[in-house]
C-alpha cells in the first residue's frame, strides 16, 4: 500500500514552468532548512558538542558518566515515575470517560461538552494550571477549606510540592488528551462488529474482551506513551508548583544550565541528551503503534 | 473472516451451521436474546449508571480547580472584584498580554510563510524528501524548550550574528524558537489540509491559465487551506501566549507567562484573576478552532507539554 502511494506521488511531479533540465526542485525547501539551521540545528549541535566538553574545554565523556551522580538519577527516577503514573492513571480514566459518552450512551450534549472541555484542558498547562491547583488544594485552597468546613478537620490539603501533588495536577492535562484521542477511536468501532458478536451469542464482556479492546489496544498503548512524553517534558507547571524543590529532569537541566546553585552547563547538556533519547524513543513507539492502530480503525 | 461461501452447514464459519449441531442449542433463542439486548441498548438513551458516575467524576475534576481559582479571585473584601480591577489597571498585565499576543501573531505568520510552501512543495515536487521534512518538523517534540533556548543564547552571543546583545535580537530569537515549536502541528495541519484538496489538479489548472508559483500559492493554495491553517494558527497562538520557559530564558520577562509566574509569587489575589482570564482565552481559542473545524473531520492536535 505504501508503494502505491509512493508511485502516485512520483506521478504527481509536474513540469516546472520552463526551466533548465537539471533537477533544481530541492531548492524549494531551502528556506525551510535555512530557518531550521538557524533556530533548531545549530542549538542542537551546540547541545551535542557541549555535552562532550568539560568546563575547561577539553573533550570528555565525563558528563555522561556524571549522569549517575548526585541528584540526577533521582531526578530521572522522579520524572519517569510521575510520567508513568499519570500516563497509566490518565489513560485509564480518560478511556472510561470517553467510553461514558460513547459506549455509555450519555446524552449527546454531554459528549460535545466533554470534547470541547478536553480540548481546552489539554492546552491549559503551565503557570495558570499550577496556580489553579494551589488555590484549590493548597493549605488555604478552596477544596481544602470546603472539606474542613464539612467536618474533615484533619484534611490539610495536598502537598503540591510532592510527587503525589505533581501527579494530581498533571492529571488535569493528561486525561483530557486521552479523551481527545480515544473518543474518535471508540466511535470508529463499527456497529456491525458488535452485532456480529451478539448474533454469535457473545455477552457484552466477551465482546469487549475479544473484539473491542484488542482492536483498540494499539491506540490505547500509543496514547499512553504520548501521555508519558507529555508529562516527561512538562516544565513550567512543575516549576510553579514546587519552586524547583522536587528534582525533576526538566527542572534540574534548567538549573544546571542557568546556574543558580547547581551550575554545570555541560552536565546539563548531557542530561538534555538523555531526555532527548527518552522522548525520541517514546515518539518512535507512538508512531509505530499509531500505524498499527490505523489498520482497523477508519479504513 | 469470510469463509468459502459454499453455504449452509458446510461453511466452516457459518455460525448457525456450526452451532446447530450442539445439543440443547436453540438458534431462535439466541437471535431473540440479541434483538432484546440491542433494543435494551437503544432504550437506554439516558445512559448507563457507570457512565454517569465516571462522567460526574471527570466533570468535578475539570470544574473544581476552576471554582477554586474563581473563589480565590473574589476573596477580596468588601470589594470582591478588586483583584480584577487591579489587574486591568496594571500596565504590566496589558503589556504582557499585548507582547505575547503580538509574538503569537508574528509566529503564526512566519510559520505559515515557511510551512505552507514547504509542505506544498514536498507533496508536489520532492516527495522523496518527505520523511526527512516530517522528521525535522517532529524534532521540537523531543527537545526540551530550555535546551533549545539556551542553545540559541550561546550561539548568538558570540560569532558574527550577536542577536543576544540587543533587545530586538532577543525578540527575533524568541520568535524563531516559537516558530520551531509550532512546526509539529502546523506541518501536520497543513499536510492534512493539502491531502484533502487535489493539489495537483489545482496547480495544473492554475499553470495552464498562466499563473506562476507565487500566484498559485497565494491565490489558489492558501485560500483552499483556510480552515486547517486557521485551526493551526489559533493553536499556535494559544501555546505562544501561555509559553513560559523560553520567554524566561531569553529574558523576555514582560511576556505573559513570566509576568503571571512572578505575580503568583508576589500577590495574593491577582494571580487567580489572571489565571481565570488566561483560561478564558484558551477557551476562546479552542472554541474558534472547533467552530472553524465544524464540518471537517475531527482531528486531534497534540501539543508539546509545558
Amino acid at each position: 500500500m505504501a508503494d502505491a502511494v509512493a508511485v502516485r506521488e512520483q506521478g504527481a511531479q509536474l513540469a516546472p514552468p520552463a526551466r533548465s533540465r537539471l533537477d533544481w526542485s530541492w531548492l524549494g525547501l531551502v528556506p525551510f532548512f535555512l530557518f531550521c539551521t538557524a533556530f533548531l540545528f545549530l542549538p542542537m549541535a551546540f547541545l551535542v558538542l557541549g555535552s562532550l566538553y568539560d568546563p575547561e574545554g577539553a573533550v570528555t565523556l565525563q558528563n555522561y558518566a556524571d549522569l549517575s551522580t548526585g541528584i540526577i538519577p533521582g531526578a530521572f527516577a522522579n520524572s519517569i515515575e510521575i510520567s508513568v503514573v499519570t500516563a497509566i492513571a490518565g489513560g485509564i480514566f480518560g478511556f472510561l470517560l470517553a467510553a461514558s459518552v460513547t459506549v455509555g450512551r450519555l446524552p449527546r450534549v454531554l459528549r460535545t461538552a466533554l470534547l470541547t472541555f478536553s480540548g481546552v484542558a489539554s492546552n491549559f498547562a503551565g503557570i495558570p494550571l499550577a496556580l489553579a491547583f494551589i488555590f484549590t488544594l493548597g493549605t488555604l485552597g478552596f477544596l481544602t477549606t470546603l472539606l474542613q468546613s464539612l467536618g474533615l478537620t484533619g484534611f490539610r490539603g495536598v502537598n503540591l510540592t510532592s510527587k503525589l501533588g505533581v501527579e494530581v495536577v498533571y492529571m488535569y492535562f493528561q486525561f483530557p488528551l486521552m479523551v481527545l484521542i480515544i473518543a474518535p477511536a471508540l466511535e470508529g468501532l463499527r456497529r456491525e462488529w458488535r452485532e456480529a458478536a451478539e448474533n454469535m451469542g457473545a455477552s457484552a464482556f466477551q465482546y469487549w474482551r475479544y473484539v473491542g479492546l484488542p482492536i483498540l489496544t494499539p491506540t490505547i498503548l500509543g496514547t499512553m506513551i504520548l501521555l508519558f512524553g507529555n508529562a516527561f517534558g512538562a516544565q513550567a507547571t512543575a516549576f510553579q508548583l514546587t519552586g524547583g524543590t522536587l528534582p525533576l529532569v526538566t527542572l534540574v537541566i534548567s538549573s544546571q544550565i542557568r546556574g543558580d546553585v547547581l551550575h554545570n552547563p555541560d552536565l546539563g547538556y548531557a542530561m538534555a541528551m538523555g531526555m532527548v533519547v527518552i522522548m525520541g524513543i517514546s515518539i518512535f513507539l507512538y508512531t509505530l503503534l499509531q500505524r498499527r492502530a490505523e489498520r482497523w480503525l477508519r479504513s | 473472516m469470510s469463509g468459502p461461501s459454499g453455504g449452509g452447514s458446510q461453511a466452516p464459519f457459518g455460525p448457525m451451521g456450526v452451532m446447530e449441531n450442539e445439543p440443547g442449542f436453540n438458534p431462535d433463542r439466541v437471535r431473540v436474546d440479541a434483538v432484546a439486548r440491542a433494543a435494551r441498548r437503544e432504550r437506554r438513551a439516558f445512559g448507563a449508571w457507570w457512565a454517569w458516575l465516571i462522567f460526574i467524576l471527570g466533570a468535578l475534576y475539570f470544574i473544581v480547580p476552576l471554582l477554586g481559582v474563581f473563589f480565590h479571585s473574589i476573596r477580596t473584601r468588601p470589594d470582591i472584584f478588586l483583584a480584577y480591577r487591579q489587574v486591568f489597571a496594571d500596565p504590566a498585565f496589558l503589556r504582557g498580554l499585548g507582547y505575547s499576543f503580538t509574538a503569537g501573531v508574528i509566529t503564526v505568520v512566519v510559520s505559515l510563510l515557511i510551512i505552507v510552501p514547504t509542505a506544498y512543495w514536498v507533496r508536489l515536487r520532492v516527495p522523496r524528501l518527505r520523511p526527512l521534512v516530517e522528521f525535522v518538523t517532529l524534532m521540537p517534540f523531543v527537545i526540551p524548550p530550555v535546551v533549545l533556548a539556551f542553545g540559541l543564547i550561546r550561539i548568538y552571543s558570540q560569532g558574527p550574528v550577536r542577536l543576544a546583545a540587543t533587545d530586538t535580537g532577543l525578540n527575533v530569537m524568541l520568535i524563531g524558537a516559537y516558530v520551531v515549536l509550532s512546526f509539529p502541528y502546523m506541518y501536520r495541519a497543513v499536510d492534512t489540509g493539502l491531502a484533502a484538496i487535489d493539489v495537483r489538479t489545482l496547480t495544473e489548472a492554475a499553470q495552464s491559465l498562466g499563473s506562476g508559483w507565487t500566484r498559485i500559492l497565494a491565490r489558489v493554495i492558501f485560500p483552499n487551506l483556510r480552515t486547517s491553517l486557521l485551526s493551526g494558527a489559533f493553536l499556535t497562538l494559544a501555546i505562544v501566549i501561555g509559553e513560559y520557559t523560553i520567554a524566561q530564558v531569553l529574558a523576555r520577562t514582560m511576556a505573559f507567562a513570566p509576568y503571571l509566574s512572578l505575580l503568583g509569587r508576589n500577590q495574593p489575589y491577582q494571580p487567580a484573576a489572571v489565571s481565570l482570564i488566561s483560561f478564558g482565552l484558551t477557551w476562546l481559542a479552542m472554541i474558534l478552532i472547533a467552530f472553524l473545524g465544524r464540518g471537517s473531520r475531527a482531528r486531534v492536535q497534540v501539543t508539546g507539554a509545558r
